[in-house]
């Protein structure tokens, strides 16, 4: 079975036109943006560019140790797999990603973990990320 | 959160209260919008009011489909307009439809007038009123928006609306900025909100819509992400966006220039969407919800007159209207 990861190929060429946000929400099938897994915002003002946070499947990912329950299983290749029966919600992933790429749902109170399956890739109109198989990339 | 528009938040600037209310039938008859706004425009601003006395409400309101489809990116703010005294319709985008739906409201309403200098801060749940005084006067609009970014709401969803020094000295063609490159910039919105004290408004929020029927939504949301992204429908906008219209413009001579006296431009064509493409434009930038991404944003280098290897580096955002106003109408030819 391949894995995947997101890539961020070229940030230059996004437009924060958040795309890739309302796709990833719509995965769950609803409109608006609580449970997206990939956040767009701009650099200091929209007049610099814009800057992405989504997970970028660590090797050895600091979340998965931070996780006093186990819910948050590392991925043979990087990232990991959330295990949300086990999920407590004391955020101690959220705290070890030095990126922000671990989410928090405030409307369902649920912890977003990307799940790797490039529909926000597939969503962005300028080829600003891209879901790459991990074996070829290394 | 409700799948349907409902709610209204009314806040007094007079009296530092505000109100939630539920107008689900109001956004059943008339979809949001403008046809939302003008209704609450008719209940809340009395006959006869002053433009820029506290009864001049300020309106602002979506439509059914933001933050659910591509593309519905505007608000509407409707007022009594300072400029004509009469109705006052301006439209915007950036990321201000996106994040009131986000929080769950339908339309704002902001009546009465603040004593001294206010910017608000709106969540799904809360209002809050700040001391906008330090903010007053600030020569930059850029700068209001990083001091308020620091420490209000959440990155990436969320809004700050914000008036400069025209608005605040009620100058009655006074715009109002969202998120540096769009405007509410018709009627004088910014001198309504100058005349009320209100300095800044930053609305955050990022529910999500449930829908009946997550497999059609998808479906639906696919077709006109398609049509959008790979017809050439937006190609205009998404090219060489709205400046597109200069040189068909010209060709038919009818360009307004110089205060409408002429009809032509000498060397015009050096004001064309082509011209500013090929020679400024640096980056594109789009608002939130809409792939087409039509903002376009030119660079320009200048140098300091007295000290060398100094640049000053300007993004300046362009559209059809504005080279139209400050190049054809004002005779200036040289971009
Ligand atoms: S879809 Fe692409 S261009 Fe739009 S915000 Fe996301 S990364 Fe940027």
């Amino acid at each position: 079975m391949s894995t995947h990861r997101l890539a961020v190929i070229d940030m230059d060429r996004c437009v924060g036109c958040q795309s890739c946000m309302f796709a990833c929400n719509r995965r769950h099938g609803s409109g608006g943006l609580a449970r997206t897994a990939i956040h767009i915002s701009s650099v200091g003002g929209i007049e610099r560019g814009f800057s992405v946070r989504v997970c970028r499947a660590c090797r050895d990912p600091p979340c998965a140790d931070a996780c006093p329950n186990t819910a948050l299983l590392k991925r043979e290749g990087g990232g990991v797999k959330l295990n949300p029966k086990l999920c407590t919600g004391c955020k101690s992933c959220i705290d070890a990603c030095l990126i922000q790429a671990v989410s928090w749902d405030t409307e369902k109170n649920l912890l977003i973990i990307c799940i790797y399956c490039g529909i926000c890739a597939k969503y962005c109109p300028y080829q600003v990320i891209e879901l790459q198989d991990i074996k070829t990339v290394i | 959160m409700e799948p349907v528009l409902s709610r209204v938040l009314i806040i007094d600037l007079s009296t530092k209260t505000y109100r939630i209310k539920d107008r689900n039938p109001l956004f059943s008859e008339r979809l949001g919008g403008a046809g939302v706004a003008i209704r609450l425009l008719n209940e809340f601003c009395p006959p006869a009011a002053d433009p820029l006395g506290p009864e001049n409400p300020i309106i602002l309101a979506i439509g059914t489909l933001t933050a659910l489809f591509p593309l519905a990116s505007k608000c509407v703010a409707m007022f009594k307009s300072p400029l004509t005294g009469n109705l006052g319709e301006s439209h915007a985008g950036g990321r201000t439809a996106v994040t009131m739906r986000m929080a769950e409201y339908g339309a704002i309403v902001i009546t009465g007038r603040s004593e001294k200098p206010v910017y608000l801060s709106i969540t799904s749940t809360e209002v809050s009123f700040h001391d906008a005084r330090t903010l007053w006067g600030m020569a930059r609009g850029d700068t209001v928006a990083r001091v308020i970014r620091s420490f209000e709401g959440i990155p990436g969803n969320r809004t700050i609306l914000r008036i400069g020094r025209a608005g605040e000295r009620m100058v009655r063609y006074a715009a109002v900025t969202t998120e540096t490159y769009r405007h509410f910039g018709r009627m004088g919105l910014g001198a309504v909100f100058g005349s009320k004290h209100l300095k800044a408004v930053v609305i955050s929020g990022e529910g999500s819509i449930p829908v009946t029927d997550g497999k059609q939504y998808r479906a639906l949301y696919d077709r006109l992400f398609d049509q959008v992204t790979k017809s050439p429908l937006m190609k205009k906008y998404h090219d060489i966006g709205t400046p597109n219209n200069i040189l068909p413009l010209m060709a038919l001579g009818s360009l307004p220039t110089k205060n409408l006296t002429a009809s032509k431009l000498e060397n015009g064509e050096n004001l064309s969407g082509e011209e500013f493409a090929s020679r400024f434009l640096s980056r594109r930038v789009a608002c939130s919800h809409c792939p087409v991404s039509c903002i376009h944003i030119a660079q320009i280098r200048t140098p300091y007159p007295h000290d060398p290897y100094f640049f000053k580096t300007t993004p300046v955002c362009y559209d059809y209207e504005l080279i139209y106003a400050l190049g054809f109408m004002v005779g200036v030819s040289d971009p």
